[in-house]
């Protein structure tokens, strides 16, 4: 299929961007949405332009790297996928495909598609962990039981792969269902106990200082999230900041 | 804790305990307008009650004011601050290919209601106030004393087949205000989900029937005057 591309071009941060008009002929349905776009830069590094740039890394659907913004929906328009497993098909012969990078504050565009999630990683460092001596005396996997409920949820928590679709798409740019999700991961389980007042809350005010916006339960994240975390983990969260603020 | 209600969770508890309180108000108040369809004599019982009791005019009455206030200027600067966190807006946003339009336009609905509420303040507050403590009658008789006062005022608004119609856009976007807002308040206060659905369903009934019902009041008192 033939397609007319719109592609947000920036030089780097400091620079003003613009949407660019770009053509692409011969894409097979098959092919990945990634893989259009390596179509794309190679016809313009064949032409001597600068190839644009975006974030890519697995292309399994499991690294959270790839991101994009595509026709109005983080990740494009199919369900419970990153932009690396969005398929052409998805597509029809002749459509015109925005495509921009992830918006929001505590995201700054980089580099044409790419932008800075480093704000995640700092709001990881903040709490999203547990201090335990892992080196040497390995517990038994059992030793601890844990209830098969609690397992399951904290495991659905701890899919989420930090690829921020849910910032791009909320609109307040909320962090909420990442942190929500980050949080609940460790809330539901008795290994997190330990350090759970001071997480939640150094977690909370780290997302605050980075200028993330606030929740307005729109939902609209956890339909866009490729990993279908819930807003159950929100609610989650909430409750956890109102316990730890009780608590100290 | 003071940096609890500083920090967005905080806030968001916050807004949604005023939201709540404005929930069960607007109950509250449905009740005593609807007995005005039924029964004159009862709705000016219920009118006089509440117009001179102590506990609902220097407490409870000051908690709505105060309540409604922080909602309203907590809606601003929510939306404020959220609008502040998108710098560079998408040039393309499929908005509802993910979310409600009620859940997205919380601040037109809010506004809307804002606007009706000066209206109102206008049509019932104020002349309440200063026929209570300016004028200093407490009595709430008519100006020939048969009988109590509030029915006559009530049915003499809805006369203005204008104020009518003000009333009931106002209510269309109280409904789509409460639409997303019943089950949000819940949300943000960190009820569980297993019980939201059932909470859900209850708030979209609570969300049409309310301000339908006060749609239905204002006819009323106009088509039979
Ligand atoms: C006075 C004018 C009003 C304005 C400007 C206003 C504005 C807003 C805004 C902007 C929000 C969304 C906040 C967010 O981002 O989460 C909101 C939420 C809400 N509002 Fe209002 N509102 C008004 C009146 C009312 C009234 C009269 C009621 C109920 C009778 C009400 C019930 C709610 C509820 C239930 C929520 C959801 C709370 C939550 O998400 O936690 N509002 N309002
Ligand atoms: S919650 Fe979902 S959308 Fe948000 S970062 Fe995690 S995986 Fe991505
Ligand atoms: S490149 Fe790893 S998730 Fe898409």
């Amino acid at each position: 299929m033939n397609l007319t591309l719109k592609i947000w071009r920036q030089k780097d941060s400091k620079t003003k961007g613009q949407m660019v008009d770009y053509k692409v002929t011969d894409i097979s349905e098959h092919m990945s949405f990634l893989e259009m776009m390596d179509v794309l830069n190679e016809q313009l590094v064949n032409s001597g332009e600068e190839p644009v740039a975006f974030d890519h890394d697995c292309r399994e659907g499991i690294c959270g790297m790839c991101s994009m913004y595509i026709n109005g929906e983080a990740h494009g328009p199919d369900r419970g996928v990153t932009t690396c497993q969005l398929h052409m098909r998805m597509f029809k012969d002749g459509d015109t495909i925005t495509i921009e990078p992830f918006r929001a504050k505590a995201f700054p565009v980089l580099k044409d598609l790419v932008v800075d999630r480093s704000s995640f990683d700092r709001i990881q460092h903040a709490g999203g962990y547990i201090s335990v001596n892992t080196s040497g005396n390995t517990q038994d996997a059992n030793a601890t039981p844990i209830s098969k409920h609690d397992a399951d949820e904290a495991m659905d928590a701890a899919t989420c792969i930090g690829c921020g679709a849910c910032v791009a798409t909320c609109k307040n740019s909320s962090a909420m269902l990442f942190v929500g999700a980050k949080v609940s991961q460790y809330a539901l389980l008795p290994q997190g106990q330990v350090e759970a007042t001071d997480r939640v809350k150094n977690m909370v005010a780290q997302m605050d200082l980075e200028g993330f916006g606030n929740c307005s339960n729109t939902g609209a994240c956890e339909i866009e999230c490729p990993k279908g975390i819930s807003l159950e983990n929100i609610a989650r969260m909430n409750r956890e900041l109102l316990k730890a603020t009780f608590k100290s | 804790m003071s940096k609890f209600f500083t920090s967005s969770i905080g806030r968001k508890y916050a807004m949604a305990l005023s939201a709540l309180f404005l929930m069960f108000f607007l109950l509250q108040h449905f009740a005593i307008n609807i007995l005005s369809v039924f029964s004159p004599n009862a709705f000016n019982e219920a009118s006089h009650f509440m117009g001179t009791f102590w506990a609902i005019q220097y407490v409870m009455q000051p908690i709505l004011i105060f309540g409604v206030m922080y909602h309203f200027i907590m809606g601003f600067i929510l939306e404020i601050k959220n609008r502040n966190a998108r710098v560079v807006k998408y040039a393309k946003n499929n908005g509802s290919a993910n979310s409600s339009w009620m859940s997205r336009n919380m601040i037109y609905s809010g506004l809307a209601i804002l606007g009706f509420l000066v209206l109102h303040f206008i049509d019932f507050w104020l002349p309440e106030i200063n026929t209570k403590y300016i004028q200093g009658d407490m009595s709430g008789l008519l100006a020939d004393g048969e009988g109590y006062r509030y029915y006559e005022e009530l049915t003499h608004k809805f006369v203005n087949p204008l104020r009518v119609g003000a009333y009931i856009l106002a209510f269309v976007f109280l409904s789509l205000h409460l639409m997303h807002g019943f089950s949000s308040a819940f949300q943000s206060s960190g009820v569980s989900s297993m019980r939201k659905e059932k909470l859900q369903a209850f708030g979209k009934a609570y969300a049409i029937i309310i301000p339908l019902g006060f749609i239905l009041i204002a006819l009323f008192h106009h088509f039979n005057h």
